[in-house]
């Protein structure tokens, strides 16, 4: 899965304050070691602007224990430098289809829930388990959220709640972009099949959609989806929500709508890697995230949805109810999260993707 | 050049470390490439080397090769483009006077100091429907349809009712002037150099005896100056046949080149042997370019002889 944090120049701010707020408790000397044999030190891998304003120093002040966050770009980086042994990180954040991918690589450390108390206590019931991490063995939920459309108001008829508009119809002709990314899964949901779905004639046919689809669509988008949209390259755009929300703060005409047949449900967990230095430090810190009052306040900055019940019930309607941010309940439920199909549907589903560019 | 054999100590000194620099970072890198290019995927990040050439076979399919042919026609048609825009600048560089050549030449390669992400990004800000190329236009559209009004036609019929805005991103085009964009110096800096060197007289002499412009060029200056264009063709046409954010920034839904599969058979498909053998057909094609070369300079030499 490719970036979607990095929420612009309008929060870099608050991210560098963030970042040299990490270098200061880096910096600052504790004398002697802590109680439990540890030293009161953690590594957290992030991404970028991905954690509330004062939650590290927070933690600090809990606990003493002294946060440095290193950030990545997308799960690729985060993969790619874990995949020759762990250079030393306590905390990750993989995305769920990566979570699955490192369990079985063996990459990351099981969790002991007698020391996470908090998940049981705050997170809802939907997110205590999960079927890339069946047990929530390694894993636990931090944020999540969706792929949909982004659309400039101004210039669609109604809100264009079905894939239809996008996969299916001239209506906005020349003025769509989709993502490379998960479009075969969405062509997918449009035709009733699961997203996931491993079957080489439902895959077929999604491929024969998105080829006579072609000649409307404009580009199929990296991860830009949201500057041609806000450019107005474009006015209809399948991306992430996070992305969508980002220049819906600078746009009022543009806004986000899950499609009815359901789409792609990301979740962003709290992983422990393999060979973790300080992972009493790093249960600690899992389970003070969870907490409701921290996990209210991440949520509240970043403004992603988060897993966390109690959180929720602290934070304001306006974060509660959009939706934008929280999809209606009944479209949630068409929703699912990418798994990992195996090499050879992976293999027959890239080799579609490439048929269809090809085309 | 035997002095090496006498001075055995210094010649290592001097050639260990580049030497170590080439084995550590190119030698044993493609290396490994080159045996995963003959793997099986075993799991997510297990690779089992089994010489088998089915990755090899996959590569042949039509499918790829389709994308392979478009690429070298992609890369092909920049070079050209290059090579028809690189003579006129490079002789008006080299023919230049010589307080402006530093300044010219400055000119050509600033734009290369800066990141060549940044500069396709920046391409993308000058030709998009709402860019300056668009918005220039849309501005002499409304001076002239002023200026129609103002002498009593009606601009309608002859300008339309409103301005159009070209479509100059997300197609082939668009990918064509990125890639020429991003490797016109290379192509232009040999060419300067061989343009450079070569002897005036034997122009003057060509149009004193009755030759036009075209016909000095074509017989006098081309074959001397065919040196520079070989190497700037082969500079240019090499990177340009791998070339994958520019399609990945620029291009549109039909846009795909094979450094683009490539590049996906490492991240998202993760099915690295395939990406390998994928590369490694990509270069033994370049290897034959650059064969191709010295055969061609090979045989000029011994004609010249």
């Amino acid at each position: 899965m490719k970036k979607r944090r990095g929420r612009g120049p309008r929060l870099s701010r608050r991210s560098f304050l963030a970042g040299t707020g990490a270098v200061a408790a880096g910096l600052s000397f504790r004398p002697g070691l802590s109680w439990a044999g540890e030293e009161p030190k953690l590594n957290f891998y992030n991404w970028d602007t991905y954690i509330g304003e004062t939650t590290l120093d927070d933690f600090k002040d809990a606990t003493g224990i002294e946060v440095t966050m290193d950030l990545f770009a997308d799960n690729d980086e985060l993969f790619a430098k874990l995949k020759e042994g762990n250079p030393g990180y306590d905390v990750i954040v993989p995305t769920n289809d990566y979570v699955e991918r490192m369990i079985r690589a063996e990459m990351l450390t099981p969790l002991d829930h007698g020391k996470i108390p908090n998940f049981r206590k705050n997170v809802a019931k939907a997110f205590q388990d999960a079927e890339f991490d069946p047990g929530r063995k390694y894993s636990m939920p931090y944020m999540w959220g969706t792929q949909g459309i982004g659309y400039r108001k101004s210039k669609v008829d109604g809100v264009p709640d079905s894939w239809k508009y996008l996969l299916d119809s001239d209506r906005y002709s020349g003025r769509i972009a989709l993502l490379s990314e998960g479009v075969l899964g969405a062509a997918l949901k449009y035709l009733g099949y699961s997203y996931n779905s491993k079957d080489p004639k439902e895959i077929k046919e999604a491929e024969e959609l998105l080829i006579r689809q072609k000649p409307h669509i404009k580009v199929f988008a990296e991860d830009n989806g949201q500057d041609l949209l806000l450019s107005g390259e474009v006015d209809l755009t399948m991306e992430w929500n996070g992305d969508i929300l980002q220049v819906m703060e600078e746009d009022d005409d543009i806004s986000y709508i899950v499609p009815k047949e359901g789409s792609l449900v990301w979740q962003d967990c709290l992983c422990i890697p393999t060979g973790a230095p300080h992972p009493d430090n790093a249960h600690r810190f899992i389970n003070f995230i969870l907490d409701a009052e921290v996990g209210a306040a991440i949520a509240d900055f970043i403004q992603y949805a988060t897993p966390n019940e109690a959180a929720r019930k602290l934070l304001p309607d306006e974060y509660n109810n959009n939706p934008a941010i929280f999809p209606s309940e009944e479209t949630l439920a068409r929703c699912e999260a990418a798994i990992y199909l195996g090499e050879d549907v992976q293999r027959l589903r890239d080799e579609a993707w490439t048929r269809v560019l090809a085309a | 050049m035997d002095s090496w054999r006498k001075n055995p100590v210094v010649f290592w000194a001097l050639n260990l470390p580049p030497t170590i620099w080439l084995v550590v970072f190119f030698i044993i890198p493609l290396g490994l490439i080159w045996v995963i290019s003959f793997g099986e995927k075993r799991g997510v990040v297990d690779i089992e080397i089994t010489w088998t050439l089915d990755n090899y076979l996959r590569a042949l399919d039509p499918l790829y090769l389709g994308i392979f042919w478009k690429s070298i026609w992609m890369a092909f048609l920049a070079t050209v483009v290059c090579l028809i825009v690189g003579y006129p600048v490079a002789f008006a560089i080299a023919f230049a006077p010589s307080r402006w050549k530093p300044l010219l030449l400055l000119g050509l390669m600033v734009p290369f100091w800066i990141n060549i992400l940044i500069r396709t990004y920046a391409l993308i800000a000058v030709f998009r429907t709402r860019g300056y190329v668009n918005f220039t236009l849309e501005w002499l559209w409304e001076k002239a349809h002023a200026a129609l009004t103002l002498i009593g036609i009606d601009p309608t019929w002859l300008l339309g009712a409103r301005f159009d805005p070209l479509q100059l991103l997300y197609n082939n085009f668009a990918v064509n002037l990125g890639i020429v964009y991003a490797f016109f110096p290379f192509m232009v800096l040999p060419l300067y150099a061989n343009i450079e060197k070569l002897d005036r007289t034997y122009m003057e002499a060509s149009l004193d005896l009755g030759a036009g412009h075209w016909r000095t060029f074509i017989s006098v200056v081309l074959p001397l100056t065919w040196h520079g264009a070989l190497s700037g063709i082969i500079i240019v046409f090499i990177p340009a046949l791998g070339a994958f954010f520019i399609p990945d920034l620029l291009g549109g839904t039909d846009s795909q080149l094979i450094g683009n599969v490539i590049e996906r058979q490492f991240k998202s498909a993760n099915d690295w042997p395939f990406g390998a053998a994928l590369s490694f057909l990509l270069m033994y094609a370049t290897f034959g370019a650059l064969a191709l070369r010295s055969l061609i300079a090979g045989r000029k030499q011994g004609l010249e002889i």
